[in-house]
């Protein structure tokens, strides 16, 4: 990587023994769309605000472009911030707000006005340059924050769950119009999100917390098909999970013992060894279901319908495997004419296949 | 300083965020003033009026001479007077305290429920009186309440009367009315407010569950407007237990209070010490009643209405 | 005639009744002010207006008047200022012991001004020996009123998205800029508030006036002294009408204000 926009180093947010954020480092790079994702309250607020000096990190230090921040304040800072509430200024008209961050950086009144009226263009909401907040739909407000921040032209643009207000339909529009927004003023965005959908498609990178840590940084697809922990396994789309205890490793492939006399087998991972307990981890779209038993596959597990669901374009099927553990969930594409309907009658008899290749393995 | 914004300062972050200083000093700074005032013109008096009330009055002189003899005064036959006072200021606050509520509720109540536009209007109607003079409020009960005041005058006119009638003005039912009246918007205004953030949704679910109105309102509004009942009564009860004005006004020789008392001894009797160790009894017996008056409440209430 | 039985009921003739319990005492003064008669008693005798005639021949109330108008336009904006300082560290800062300064503050509105008179009196005239003036008087106004500014800029800064302010900071604001350009404006309801209600507060208090003024009298201690002499009592009826009507003046000049200003929704004009 070039030498990065951001840089954390071990930085942590600590109220007595409780970590808002605990000893965070990586490295972002200049012009990447990067995610911090999580449940809320998992320290990602928390996370961009210290970028944004809004709150102060008790340790570690934040560097922009080289530069170590410190306690700078907000407004010493190359970063601008869409917030989540937008904080359209209520006693100000749009073209004002747009203008607010222009007016501190010296400029004549002919290029703020300039200036303003491209970044009206920009958002397409020429025309609307005197209406206030209150006069204007969420959407709307949520461009002008947009624009706001980046007529100020940061190097990095914070975004709070800048689409959590939107309706859905809206939310996916500014998606794709954000994406496009940041290709070409090519500024690193930091967004945050509790929606891993959003995160998923937006994002070149993302950052997944939990309880003030980060779990896993990666790009979408090595996110969703090698999570390295349980956490962001479930976190992220849906996982089946089978514990048990690994008995070999030959050639790459771990076999492990879900049940007495039962193994599964899975890509092995480094460092794992004979002899500790797992977990296997499948996708439920990676997972077969069929109503009579199958020669030749890699891993096959019986078991019984529990319930089934029609969803359009696939069907959802809950099976149980084993007394005592969470039943197994399948989605099977409805592409085929005929997905057995037998499996979906409840305790119909079964099996469920996958290949090596769809678990992953995960420690314990 | 401010197109500096994006610029590169030179950065000297500091490594020791300890050696910073914390934002809350900040925020002390700003509240630093409000506090020394309250400090200089509230808490260093009233340790003064502590402290004098157990000092002697000597001619002209206080004496520094430490004993409770002002307090003692209060338990011989010659302070009867005194403990008479403090006890019918309490009597008279209070009664005037219940009226001022009971006759504000309903009132809060209407313009919470009843008023759907312009609640703003009605506010404004209710306050508007309150804009006149404090005194002159006062003032208004002796001329409708007086010897040759409007009710007398008035009967006297149509004929009802021949004298006119004396028991109108000067006693405590006098003080009581017109403490009534001069406090009305302290106690509208709380109630009022308390009932208005009610979500109005709870009600419906009370119906739905069976709650016939009346019901509904003692299960239900009456026990989420508490805070704002508390604070009206606290608000009407405390300041006129050591009022002054209206007793000298409209009290005669049978309504006066404990403030006129406490006058007295600061002005023609010339007892700063007695006056200071009333003013501590008062502010005592203030404290007592307000305890005994939570304490009614009860805790389980209280904390259910958030106090 | 259904709509008329809803809304004639038994609540809305006591919301009538109370109005008139409270408007027809406060009615009589400017009724009796026009009286040309020196009693205060009816019937009525003719209309005249030499009592306000007097007034503008009354040197002391002038003086009086003008004293109270002082003390009454130092204290609002020394209370306010103060307040406002105040509020903003009670709502943007985590300051330590924030309830017990809270509550120190606000004890000032649940002490009988009677104890709070008499102990400055003693503090300043045994202890201190400090000459007693308006200046004793205003100092102890800003101790009633600081607490009502207080509590109303709270209201106000705890009714706008903090973000705001972050906002702005965001933007390039020092923290100066940043509450002149952003939470001023948005407080300035408050502000407007909080000084008329200090004002009248401070201009109607007669008990701490009493005990600090001094030989100078204020408005509230020359009425009281007036309402002792019958012959002086009209033109008191008189000035009384006078401060009733510039205050609603007052009132609605503000509600006029409020309207205009940025979506406040609070009803403090008290």
């Amino acid at each position: 990587m070039a030498a990065p926009m951001i840089s954390l180093k071990s930085v942590s947010k600590r109220f007595g023994t409780f970590a808002a954020v605990d000893s965070a480092s990586f490295d972002i790079a200049p012009g990447e769309f990067f995610s911090l994702l999580g449940p809320s309250g998992c320290g990602k607020t928390t996370l961009l605000r210290m970028i944004g000096g809004f709150e102060r990190q008790t340790e570690g230090d934040i560097l922009i472009d080289g530069e170590a921040m410190g306690i700078r304040p907000p407004n010493q800072r190359p970063t601008n911030m869409v917030f989540q509430s937008y904080a359209i200024f209520p006693h100000l008209d749009i073209a004002e707000n747009i203008a607010y961050g222009l007016i501190n950086r010296g400029l004549d009144k002919a290029s703020i006005a300039k200036k303003v009226a491209q970044a009206l263009d920009m958002v397409r909401l020429s025309g609307l340059g005197n209406r206030r907040a209150n006069q204007i739909s969420g959407g709307q407000r949520q461009r002008v924050a947009l624009a706001r921040a980046i007529v100020c032209e940061p190097k990095v643009l914070l975004l709070d769950e800048p689409l959590g207000a939107l309706d859905k339909k809206l939310r996916e529009e500014m998606q794709i119009e954000l994406r496009q927004l940041q290709k070409s003023l090519g500024i690193t965005f930091i967004f945050v999100t509790h929606d891993q959908e959003e995160a998923l498609s937006l994002s070149d990178r993302i950052a997944v917390m939990a309880r003030g840590q980060v779990l896993q940084i990666d790009t979408a697809a090595a996110l969703y098909e090698r999570p390295n922990c349980r956490e962001v396994a479930g976190f992220i789309g849906n996982m089946n999970f089978f514990e048990g205890r690994i008995v070999s490793i030959a050639g790459g492939v771990a076999a492990i013992e879900i049940a007495p006399g039962q193994h599964v087998r899975v890509p092995a991972t480094n460092g794992a060894a004979p002899g500790e307990t797992a977990i296997v981890a499948v996708r439920p779209e990676k997972i077969d279901a069929v109503a009579t038993a199958p020669q030749g596959s890699d891993n096959v597990v019986s078991g019984r319908a529990l319930a089934g669901s029609y969803l359009g374009d696939r069907s959802l099927l809950l099976a149980d495997w084993r007394e005592g553990t969470a039943p197994i969930s399948v989605s099977l594409q409805n592409r085929r004419s005929a997905v057995d309907a037998d499996i979906f009658t409840k305790d119909a008899e079964l099996w469920l296949t996958w290949p090596i290749e769809a678990g992953v393995l995960l420690k314990n | 300083m401010t197109a500096q914004a994006h610029s590169s300062t030179p950065s000297s972050a500091p490594a020791d965020f300890t050696a910073a200083r914390p934002e809350w000093l900040d925020g002390l700074w700003l509240i630093l003033p409000t506090l020394l005032i309250v400090l200089g013109m509230m808490v260093v008096p009233l340790i003064g009026i502590v402290v004098v009330s157990f000092w002697t009055q000597t001619g002209f002189d206080i004496l520094p001479a430490w004993n409770l003899d002002n307090y003692r005064v209060l338990f011989t036959e010659e302070g009867a007077l005194y403990r008479i006072l403090i006890m019918k200021s309490l009597w008279m606050s209070l009664t005037a305290t219940i009226a001022v509520v009971v006759l504000a509720y309903p009132m809060a109540y209407f313009m919470a429920f009843r008023i759907e536009k312009s609640k703003l209007i009605w506010i404004i109607l209710l306050t508007v009186p309150f804009w006149t003079s404090y005194l002159l409020r006062i003032f208004a009960w002796k001329v409708i309440l007086g010897f040759n005041g409007v009710i007398n005058s008035g009967l006297k006119f149509v004929g009802f009367i021949d004298k006119p009638l004396e028991f109108l003005l000067y006693n405590p039912t006098a003080v009581t009315i017109t403490l009534a009246h001069a406090w009305a918007a302290y106690a509208v205004l709380p109630i009022y407010v308390s009932l208005e953030k009610i979500d109005r949704s709870y009600l419906e679910a009370a119906q739905d569950l069976g709650d016939s109105k009346w019901k509904r309102f003692w299960r239900i509004t009456f026990p989420l407007s508490l805070p704002g009942t508390i604070s009206a009564t606290l608000l009407v009860f405390i300041p006129t237990v050591g009022d002054y004005i209206t007793p000298t006004l409209v009290g005669g020789t049978s309504g006066i209070m404990i403030g006129n008392s406490i006058v007295t001894q600061f002005g023609k009797a010339n007892n700063a010490p007695l006056g200071a160790a009333l003013s501590c009894i008062m502010m005592l017996a203030i404290t007592l009643a307000v305890c005994a008056f939570l304490a009614a409440i009860g805790r389980k209430r209280l904390k259910a209405a958030d106090i | 005639m259904e709509s008329l039985r809803k809304h004639f009921n038994l609540l809305s003739l006591f919301a009538v009744l109370y109005l008139a319990f409270l408007y027809v005492p406060v009615l009589l003064l400017p009724l009796f002010s026009f009286n040309d008669n020196i009693y205060v008693t009816l019937p009525f005798k003719g209309f005249t207006l030499k009592w306000y005639e007097n007034l503008m021949a009354n040197s002391a109330l002038q003086a009086a008047l003008w004293a109270s108008v002082k003390v009454g336009v130092g204290v609002s904006i020394g209370s306010t200022f103060f307040g406002l300082l105040a509020a903003r560290a009670m709502t943007r800062y985590r300051i330590p012991f924030r309830r017990g300064i809270y509550a120190l503050i606000m004890l000032p509105l649940v002490i009988p001004y009677m104890v709070i008179g008499v102990s400055t009196l003693v503090i300043l005239r045994r202890g201190l020996d400090v000459d007693l003036s308006l200046w004793t008087v205003g100092a102890s106004h800003v101790l009633i009123t600081v607490p009502l500014s207080m509590l109303v800029l709270i209201a106000r800064m705890e009714g706008f998205d903090r973000s705001l302010e972050e906002a702005s900071r965001d933007l390039g604001d020092s923290a100066w800029q940043s509450f002149r350009r952003v939470t001023l404006p948005l407080v300035m309801p408050g502000i407007v508030s909080s000084l008329l209600l200090c004002f009248i507060t401070s201009f109607d208090e007669y008990l701490l006036a009493f005990f600090l003024a001094g030989s100078e009298a204020t408005l509230p201690i020359f009425i009281f002294s007036s309402l002792r002499f019958p012959s002086k009592i009209p033109d008191v009826l008189a000035l009384g009408s006078l401060i009733l009507m510039v205050s609603i003046v007052l009132v609605v000049f503000a509600e006029w204000l409020r309207r205009r200003g940025v979506s406040g929704s609070d009803s403090s004009v008290l």
